[in-house]
């Protein structure tokens, strides 16, 4: 197996916060890669890092082969590593489809002059764009909700929308950031089977989650931060029965 | 919902004899000054097209928008009249004062990329009068646009060589200057309407709603902001370039008071009243808010005078009353604006199932 992303000594301080201490992490190509910790522990943080929505004080990351450029989040997003959000983070007045239509923005080209002419070229490319987004939306199961805005959609189907419209920007690596918050045993399920989809289809995946039944039976390989440190980097069965998590997580009721 | 091909040829016939036909009915019907008015309203409604695609579609906030207005004018102005002894034809300097209002467009977003709302609402404000300010004090010590003065006897628009100052007689058809005006500005608008809807519905326009929507996830999803926004301060500048020129051209006379603030909020006033983000909408609150005040000012007088024997309130401070009172029912009783878009419309409904 190859290291997909090699994440080394990423620090973020906010004021008296220290969110992310020293974290190194690899995530090997084609593994489900779990982030755990308590809440406050610093794993949004470590998503905002990787993704340049926020800078890091120091450390680098190394993804498919090179050093990746964080300094802004659309040069992450063409490098190949996509996003879903916490607090799901939708273009709420434009329809389900319109949101995954934005997310091939990167990978096509039309500009003004294309979309004012409308030639052959930018037809073809719309029609690419509208026939992708479809697909995709079929691919999370939402197809028949296309024409819906996406605040309209239900709490589970926002998630999933989210997931599709990430998978747009054709990723390597797709960072999901609780993606079963707030989502109930059925809607976990097929959640469960979309990721597990998404690795079959050769997609890595990075999963912050807290449901760790979720997290146990998909992740090959979980990390677990606390106080933005990173205190082990095991498989799922060595880390739920680690002293240190088990101290982490209260008394060791939870893992 | 496919109309049929038959339909929408239809249509455009339709339009088309409509706007041909309409200064005919209203100069005859009421006087070559309404035409004249219609001129105007075709000017603002290109205008708040500008503005509706850096506030409807980009969602920013701009209240020194009429800087670009100022700046097509006296780029027109300058370069076509005695002022410099310059006179190049219209149809090089309206093309340029688009350019180089783009570009000034960049220039002042540059600085308020990172502002969002209230903030990018007065930074945009400090500009467009600071551009005003300019034109008002650059006549020393070397004299560029002869400050409050403004420059007079500018070069009106010749299509073809014929001025459309002037009256043309064609096939025995009379056709007073506001007439030629009037077709000129209409073909304009059309082209700046064809313009805007072709780029609403494209992978440009997907972006600029996008970071109206979200800016972080339009980032996330790899959308250079940056770029996306300065291109939409371009477009709506150049929009607002053109139409300034056109002004200049047309009004033969241009000075900085025309380009105050007020006419800032007006220009916005019609993109929200009329709907923003909607371009039917836009245009229909450029029309109103062009005519409704005209013939406030018109009819003011005589209707009070006719009810109360004299005039109790003047028609300019009635003007700005009532429209007040409008802008306020208008956002009371229609906050998606006159005519929303029917996204729009959901979007300040009650939350659907
Ligand atoms: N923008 C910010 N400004 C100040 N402090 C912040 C900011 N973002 C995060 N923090 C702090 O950094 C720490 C880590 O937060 P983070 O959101 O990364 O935690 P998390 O592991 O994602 O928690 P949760 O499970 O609750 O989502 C917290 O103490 C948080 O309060
Ligand atoms: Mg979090």
């Amino acid at each position: 197996m190859s290291v997909l992303l090699e994440a080394t000594g990423i620090s973020k301080r906010f004021g008296g916060v220290e969110a992310l201490k020293e974290v190194s992490l690899t995530i090997e190509q084609g593994e489900i890669y779990g982030l755990i910790g308590p809440n406050g522990a610093g794993k949004t943080t470590f998503f905002n890092v990787l993704t340049g929505l926020s800078g890091a004080d120091s450390g680098h990351f190394h993804f498919a082969g090179r050093p990746l450029d964080i300094s802004a989040p659309h040069l992450v997003a063409a490098a190949g590593i996509a996003r879903t959000f916490q607090n799901i983070r939708l273009f709420a007045n434009m329809s389900a489809l319109e949101n995954v239509m934005v997310g091939r923005h990167l990978r096509t080209r039309a500009g003004v002059v294309g979309a004012v002419l409308r030639n052959a070229a930018t037809r073809s490319e719309e029609a690419g764009i509208a026939r992708r987004a479809l697909e995709l939306l079929h691919y999370v199961g939402i197809s028949e909700r296309g024409n819906d805005l996406a605040r309209h959609l239900s709490y589970g189907d926002q998630r999933r929308l989210e997931i599709a419209r990430a998978l747009a920007t054709e990723p390597k690596l797709l960072a999901l950031d609780e993606p079963a918050a707030g989502m109930n045993a059925t809607e976990t399920g097929a959640l469960r089977q979309l990721i597990e989809g998404l690795r079959g289809d050769g997609l890595t995946v990075l999963l912050i989650e807290h449901d760790v039944k979720l997290v146990m039976g998909l992740c090959d390989r979980v990390a677990v931060l606390d106080y933005g440190e990173k205190i082990i980097e095991d498989v799922p069965a060595k880390v739920r029965r680690d002293p240190k998590v088990i101290e982490a997580y209260l008394g060791g009721t939870v893992v | 919902m496919s109309v049929p091909k038959r339909n929408v040829r239809l249509g455009i016939a339709l339009i088309a004899v409509v706007l041909s036909a309409l200064p005919f009915a209203v100069g005859l019907g009421m006087g070559n000054a309404w035409v004249r008015v219609l001129d105007f309203a075709l000017l603002y409604i290109m205008l708040a097209l500008g503005l509706n695609i850096v506030v409807g579609f980009a969602g920013l906030l701009d209240l020194g928008y009429i800087a670009f207005y100022a700046i097509g004018a006296y780029l027109y102005a300058l370069l076509a009249s005695p002022h410099f002894g310059l006179h190049w034809p219209a149809w090089a300097v309206l093309p340029l004062g688009a350019l180089v209002a783009g570009l000034f467009g960049i220039l002042l977003g540059a600085p308020t990329l990172r502002l969002r709302g209230d903030y990018l609402a007065i930074v945009t404000l400090g500009f467009g009068e600071i551009i005003r300010i300019f034109l008002n004090n650059l006549n020393s010590p070397v004299n560029i646009t002869n400050g409050p003065q403004g420059i007079a006897r500018i070069d009106p628009i010749r299509v073809f060589g014929v001025p459309l100052s002037k009256p043309l007689e064609i096939f025995g058809v009379h056709l007073p200057g506001v007439y030629l005006y009037y077709y000129l500005f209409v073909l304009l608008a059309l082209g700046i309407i064809f313009v805007t809807v072709r780029l609403e519905d494209s992978r440009i326009g997907r972006a600029w709603v996008a970071i109206r929507e979200d800016e972080i996830a339009a980032k996330a999803c790899g959308i250079n902001t940056r770029n996306v926004k300065l291109l939409a301060f371009a477009m709506g500048a150049s929009f607002g370039g053109v139409a300034g020129g056109l002004f200049a051209g047309f009004q033969e006379f241009v000075s900085p008071e025309s380009f105050s603030l007020m006419e800032s909020v007006m220009v916005l006033c019609m993109v929200v009243l009329g709907g923003m983000g909607h371009v039917p909408g836009v245009v229909l609150g450029g029309l109103l808010l062009a005519v409704l005040p005209e013939a406030l000012r018109h009819g003011a007088g005589p209707v009070q005078q006719m009810l109360f024997g004299r005039v109790l309130l003047d028609p300019e401070s009635l003007r700005i009353l009532l429209f007040g009172l409008a802008l306020i029912l208008v956002m009371q009783y229609r906050p998606a604006g006159l005519w929303p878009s029917a996204t729009r419309r959901r979007e300040f409904s009650k939350p659907g199932p």
